[in-house]
């Protein structure tokens, strides 16, 4: 169980599983610009290894902010590009509420979690 | 009928630091969760204050500290919290700013105001060249 501290630092750790054809990105803390661009870094490595469908799992973070956002869509918008698939899981219910309201969720799917978004990313 | 007396006011002076907005909202946790707010609400109304406080820090140009205040507002229970969220810097007109088309500037100050003002129940914003004040409320 996390704590609300540890979801509400300054920092933000990013992990990677790689799996057969799928990336899946762990965040926990918070996603401010410089999470943001973390993530991005992230993502955009995963597309020069070969990833065409990445889903960010985000269970490990409570807040993220609205210039941090803005960095997703940006990595939404290279994944439309490629024509690869990004989507999000195990978002709060605040974040999913957030991200309806900057449109994001027309753009990415948000599932409720893991194991339902890799079966519908694959599909 | 909610009450309007404040039971509880707690005051926050936030430097112009980057990320200075995390502190403001420990402090907006845990005042909530003294009110015993549910957990969604609770998230709500700390990344509202995380919103505001970013658009203090990063867009109002001012050098001087953001207040930060909290009010727990109630007769006998605590029924309403009530954030507000002052900067001294140069102000700007919300009506142009949340009118901004969706995609033109996606980091900037409207999409904030927009957050705001999807998870909060009552929003008010007054700017000027003197600074700007955004009051915030959520009912328990």
């Amino acid at each position: 169980m996390k704590g609300g501290d540890a979801l509400m630092t300054e920092s933000l750790n990013v992990t990677v599983d790689r799996r057969e054809g799928l990336a899946v990105v762990y965040t926990e803390g918070y996603i401010n610009n410089q999470g943001g661009e973390e993530i991005a870094k992230v993502a955009y490595k995963l597309i020069d290894e070969g990833y065409k469908v990445l889903l960010l799992n985000l269970g490990g973070t409570k807040i993220v902010n609205s210039i941090g956002i803005s960095i997703l869509i940006e990595i939404i918008e290279k994944m439309i590009e490629i024509e690869g698939k990004l989507g999000f899981c195990c978002l709060t219910h605040t974040i999913e509420k957030t991200f309806h309201i900057m449109g994001l969720a027309q753009y990415a799917p948000i599932f409720p979690d893991e194991p339902t978004a890799v079966a519908q990313l694959r599909s | 009928m909610t009450g309007d007396t404040v039971m509880k006011k707690i005051k926050l002076a936030l430097p112009m630091v980057p990320n200075a907005e995390i502190e403001a909202t420990k402090a907006a946790t845990a005042i909530a969760e003294s009110m015993r707010m549910s957990p969604d609400r609770i998230d709500e109304v700390a990344s509202a204050v995380v919103e505001a406080c970013i658009n203090a820090l990063e867009h109002s140009q001012s050098t001087e500290d953001v207040s930060v205040t909290f009010e727990v507002l109630g007769d006998q229970d605590p029924e309403k919290l009530r954030v507000t969220v002052r900067d001294n810097g140069v102000g700007f007109s919300p009506e142009e700013v949340e009118v901004r088309p969706q995609g033109d500037d996606p980091g900037g100050r409207g999409w904030g105001l927009k957050i705001i003002r999807g998870l909060m129940d009552e929003v008010e914003i007054l700017s000027g060249p003197g600074g700007t004040t955004l009051v915030m409320s959520k009912m328990r």
